[in-house]
């Protein structure tokens, strides 16, 4: 064992979509504080197989942060106690020996849990496909320098456009709304003059499929962007309100 | 469904609804604050009971008093909905949650719905009894004879019960406009670095400012008057 | 078997303007009667998948993942080239080239090369119109930066999250086509074979990670996506999920697997912190702009970094490469740092680490000049370690990044299987013997984008629009199989976890055919690898049913691909007797303990075919020429 710290986990177990699911409880020993919450996660799965129990399955891949597979709710805070980071980058030494942790999945209709930790959020993936793209044919496009974009525009676009779509402002927000997921691409796009063309029919197209697929209305208390590990601005949320109203006054869709 | 019913019937367009309302009820506050601090001039109630016959007889203002009406029932009815909708996006809830947000975002259901139980008592006791009910008459200095409400309020306040519930709801209106002031600007897009913290601090000021200077006049009433 | 690599003949900026008017088209009211399989969507599937959707073709696509937007090409940082020449530098499609064939130590083919360098122009023109966030200037301009191996900027970037945004561009066009009814998209699939009739790739069977149901999916042709094999390695910079899988199985019926052994091992990760470790972390290797590398003079010196003297202090790199220092090639970097450990002078509590200093940076240029620089790659050290580097120097170890070797494949990236293609990392064609930085993303999007959807035409103009569904028996037997396999895994029931075997063979492959490799090592490596084959076999504990979500599972199927492919990685590195790149074979160094090529002997493509379980793999070689490129030593002294 490479370390010393003793904890409990009280981790939500649930065969599949259809069946109840519960807490368990589990003891892990010998944790390192160098370990990350995933790699204390497969110690214990280890343990697991070897007494001939099923390991807890979750999701998870690059485990640097970046793909946005990982999704704990972790101690009543999606991702765990730390802000700007995702599961998989939380360390142990972020815990106490001794410390009890509750480890649950992100909670929504729209989010139905598959397994254990597992949940689907194919719904953010239909929400982009209502519109979060700009339609560009391989080969149709210009110079890459044919339309110059002041640099505080790209850099707004860009830092919507961190967004990895983990789903923690929709487990983090009280109404499970996924606006700020939404607003992200939907400003992302509006702040590039390669998105203007399809800006009003965009926000209009995102915003009916995010209604449909049953998430929860913007309340703004900001529970998303303090959650957001990649720290994604109210701003956009306002922006997209900004878009949606204006698109709604003045495009063609009746 | 055409696309103005479609657009107030999706979560941004109901919020929107929330957002004009609650902004417009805000400026009420205003004007309900500066007549109710006629109670306090010790003039025997010819400034109060000329402010009350203003609002009542004025048309601009017994039209924009429907507005108002119409306004709280559909912020009410509004809310409602969404508030249904919410708990529908979450069936299950969590173990443990620590939500890192303010308490009054949390809860400005409850808030609200503390603030319609004072508003239903609030009118009962004074609307309607002013409206409907034979109160003693009041000569205004013009010689015009009004009802009497400045007796009747200042009757109201000298009981112990009608300021505790006051006071405590005036609380509830100054929780309720902490987030709800500047999350009203939030849903109508007008978030910018320049005035969002402006907007914020004016909300957070005005919040305590109405809830202070509401609750003030009763308990200078009961306790100084 | 003669390997045709069906290069055009001509001059070399000719030949791919020549080919593509060479190859056959679909008639437009026909592309809707082809259905193509793309399997991964990273940056080649995702592309791929959407332009191929574009032009009217049906498309099915696959990814393990809940969404095709979580592939691994999402965690590459540095950047993209192009040969845009914006920066009036000398750049052009000629110099990219001659760069990344050098660079791969030339053992890449100089016509894929060229047209790769050709058509990265294109790209950047085409994520720009989709919305990518690229870096820009005050003018509203693109931004470009240098990157290793390179004397000119061609680098395009989004701040560290290059691959990120490139990615979800991809993905963006992707989603349209998904809504537009063109792409089928199928998440948590994953091919566990590939079906051939007559000869032909006819389609392939997954499973379902969530219900477990093994399905056939037939297409007139299928396009393998599936990314590289680091995590062979079991420790390497790639996702969990990453995995050889559908490569290994199109290989083993018949696709010949090319240069297996060509594995890029980068500088700059940070070190393995206990035996719990389950992946390590790369960090851009802009750092070594301004950090010093070094590492105690006397060995075994257990001080802290600050309580060792300058004069007791090895600036290793400067000291062996005074022009170059601290920016010689990845390979080189990644190779002195392991002989520093080997000879007992690591740091750390492990040994297994250098240390990368900033302390003469922060004192030349402060604090906050450092910050603003490498911010981000500070905070991500110190969310890891725990530690403070703006404080105390890095640890660095090298670490395995990314596998240039993968399915052979033709100047169409068709593989030897007819109607199969390899996209990406997942074929072996355009990085030789080592990948320049910022060449993978650009290699990538070149395939999906701008190479597969004229190479993928000719041939389907070729077979004729004949309709094509899961019938034959051949799927019945594939799926039969598949069902086997799943519960021979399940069924063994032994002692140890399918991690417990992977660790092991990631010990063996980088110990004996990581920095550095020698006939002996190999041999012994060989035998270990099949004991561990064998063991796997008999005493695999895996639990659960084959009909739910067990990622034990899907894990247990991966690893014991890579048991086998680590086998042939061996046998790969044991027949190149010489040193290129990535491969450092130790009887093959010059005086100076540099690289040693043999170009008379060596100047080939090792492409490898498999032969039956348990029997040798045949070798064939597809000779390289070089016309355009003289073969030169590489010296950075």
């Amino acid at each position: 064992m490479s370390g010393n710290m003793n904890l409990t986990l009280k981790v939500w177990r649930q065969k599949d979509g259809k069946s109840q699911g519960k807490i368990v409880d589990y003891q892990v020993k010998g944790i390192s504080p160098d370990m990350s919450f995933l790699e204390m996660f497969d110690v214990l799965n280890e343990d697991l197989i070897k007494k001939g129990e099923t390991p807890i399955s979750f999701d998870h891949d690059c485990r640097e942060g970046i793909c946005g597979m990982c999704s704990m709710h972790i101690n009543g805070r999606p991702h765990g106690p730390k802000t700007g980071i995702t599961t998989c980058q939380l360390h142990m030494r972020s815990f106490k020996d001794g410390d009890t942790i509750v480890v649950e999945p992100w909670r929504a209709s729209a989010f139905p849990v598959v397994k254990d930790l597992v949940v689907d959020r194919s719904a953010f993936d239909r929400i982009i496909q209502a519109g979060g793209y700009i339609s560009v044919n391989t080969g149709e496009a210009p110079d890459a320098n044919a339309i110059p974009i002041p640099k505080k525009y790209a850099d707004e676009a860009f830092d919507a456009a961190t967004c990895i779509g983990c789903g923690a402002c929709v487990a983090a927000c009280k109404n499970a709304s996924a606006m700020l997921f939404v607003s992200a691409k939907v400003s992302q796009l509006a702040l590039l003059p390669q998105g203007d063309a399809e800006r009003k029919q965009r926000v209009e197209s995102m915003v009916d499929q995010m209604n449909e697929e049953g998430f929860g209305a913007c309340t703004n208390t900001g529970a998303c962007s303090a959650e957001c590990p990649k720290e994604i601005s109210q701003v956009n949320i306002a922006r997209l309100n900004r878009e949606y109203i204006s698109a709604k006054l003045t495009s063609d869709n009746i | 469904m055409n696309w103005f019913l479609k657009t107030f019937s999706g979560s941004i367009g109901r919020k929107l609804l929330m957002a004009l309302t609650g902004l417009f009820l805000c400026t009420f506050l205003i004007v309900h604050l500066i007549g109710n601090f006629q109670l306090l001039k010790q003039d025997g109630g010819e400034a109060f009971n000329f402010y009350a016959k203003f609002m009542t007889s004025n048309p601009i203002i017994k039209t924009t008093s429907y507005l108002l009406y119409s306004s709280i029932v559909l912020h009410i009815i509004v809310a409602i909905l969404i508030t249904l909708q919410n708990k529908k996006s979450r069936p299950q809830g969590y173990v443990v949650s620590k939500n890192k947000s303010s308490w009054a975002s949390r809860n400005m259901g409850i808030l609200g719905t503390f603030i319609l139980v004072f508003i239903v008592v609030h009118m009962k006791d004074f609307w309607a009894e002013y409206h409907f009910e034979d109160l003693p008459m009041y000569q205004l200095k013009d010689g015009s004879m009004v009802k009497d409400l400045y007796l009747e309020v200042f009757g109201a306040f000298k009981n112990i019960y009608y300021v505790g519930l006051y006071v405590f709801c005036m609380g509830a209106v100054g929780y309720h406009l902490w987030h709800g002031f500047e999350s009203g600007f939030q849903t109508l897009g007008l978030n910018h670095k320049k005035y969002t913290p402006w907007i914020q601090s004016s909300g957070k000021a005005f919040s305590v400012l109405i809830a202070a200077a509401f609750a003030f006049i009763p308990l200078y009433i009961y306790f100084i008057a | 078997m003669i390997l045709d690599s069906k290069i055009p003949d001509g001059p070399i900026a000719e030949k791919w303007g020549k080919h593509k008017f060479n190859l056959k088209l679909v008639n437009p009211a026909n592309k809707r009667k082809y259905e193509i399989i793309v399997v991964g969507t990273g940056l080649a599937g995702a592309s791929a998948a959407a332009s191929l959707a574009e032009l009217g073709y049906k498309v099915k696509a696959f990814c393990f993942q809940d969404s095709p937007r979580r592939a691994h090409s999402i965690a590459a940082q540095g950047g993209i080239n192009a040969a845009k020449n914006y920066r009036n530098d000398g750049d052009s499609v000629y110099r990219l080239f001659y760069d990344t064939v050098k660079g791969g130590d030339y053992r890449a083919r100089e016509a894929n090369v060229y047209r790769l360098a050709e058509v990265s122009r294109n790209i950047i023109d085409q994520c720009v119109a989709q919305g990518v966030p690229f870096a820009r200037e005050y003018g509203g301009y693109l931004d470009n930066r240098s990157f290793g191996g390179s004397q000119v900027s061609r680098t395009f970037y989004a701040r560290g999250q290059t691959g990120q945004q490139l990615l979800l561009g991809a993905y963006s066009a992707l989603s349209r086509q998904i809504a537009e009814g063109n792409v089928t998209m199928f998440t948590r699939s994953e091919m566990l074979d590939l079906v051939m009739v007559d000869g032909v790739a006819q389609g392939i069977v997954t499973r379902n990670l969530v219900t477990g149901a093994i399905e056939s999916h037939a297409a007139h042709a299928v396009l393998l996506c599936t990314g590289g094999y680091g995590n062979v390695f079991y420790l390497s910079t790639n996702a969990q999920g990453s995995n050889v899988t559908a490569a290994w199985r199109a290989h083993k019926k018949g696709a010949l697997f090319a240069n297996p052994c060509f594995t890029q091992i980068h500088p700059t990760c940070i070190p393995v912190s206990g035996d719990h470790q389950s992946k390590l972390t790369l960090m851009s290797e802009s750092l070594r702009n301004d950090g010093r590398v070094w590492v105690p003079k006397n060995e075994g010196d257990k001080r802290s970094p600050e309580l060792i003297p300058e004069e007791e202090r090895d600036y290793f790199l400067e000291r062996k490469y005074p022009s170059f220092g601290n920016l010689v090639p990845r390979d080189v970097a990644s190779r002195n740092a392991k002989e520093m450990c080997d000879a007992n002078k690591g740091v750390g509590a492990s040994g297994l680490a250098v240390y990368l200093d900033f302390s003469d940076s922060v004192k030349r240029n402060g604090e906050p000049w450092v910050k603003e620089k490498y911010g981000n790659l500070f905070d991500m050290y110190a969310q890891i370690t725990g530690e403070n580097p703006y404080k105390s120097p890095m640890r660095i170890y090298p670490a395995v990044h990314y596998t240039m070797g993968g399915l052979w494949v033709d100047y169409n990236l068709m593989t030897t299987i007819k109607g199969l293609y390899a996209l990406g990392e997942c074929n072996f064609s355009d990085h030789g013997a080592n990948r320049l930085g910022a060449s993978a993303l650009m290699q990538g999007l070149a395939d999906g984008y701008f190479v597969i959807p004229y190479t993928v035409g000719d041939y389907l103009a070729t077979i004729g629009p004949k309709p094509i569904n899961a019938s034959h028996p051949a799927f019945k037997q594939a799926e039969e199989d598949a069902k086997a396999y799943v519960n021979k895994l399940l069924s063994i029931n032994g002692n140890q976890t399918v991690t417990h075997y992977h660790r092991e063979l990631g010990k063996i492959i980088w110990e004996y055919c990581g920095m550095a490799r020698s006939s002996e090592g190999l041999n012994k490596a060989k035998g270990m690898i099949q004991s561990l084959k064998a063991d796997f076999w008999s005493n695999v504990k895996v639990l659960g049913e084959g009909e739910e979500l067990n990622q034990s599972l899907e894990k247990a199927g991966r690893v014991a691909d890579f048991i086998e492919l680590g086998e042939l990685m061996i046998d790969d590195a044991l027949a190149r007797n010489e040193s290129c790149g990535g491969h450092f074979r130790v009887e093959y160094q010059t005086e100076e303990g540099e690289a040693l090529r043999n170009d008379d002997d060596y100047a080939y493509v090792a492409a490898w075919e498999f032969k039956g379980d348990g029997q040798a793999e045949q070798l064939h070689k597809e000779k390289l020429v070089f016309e355009n490129v003289k073969l030169t030593q590489r010296s950075y002294k």
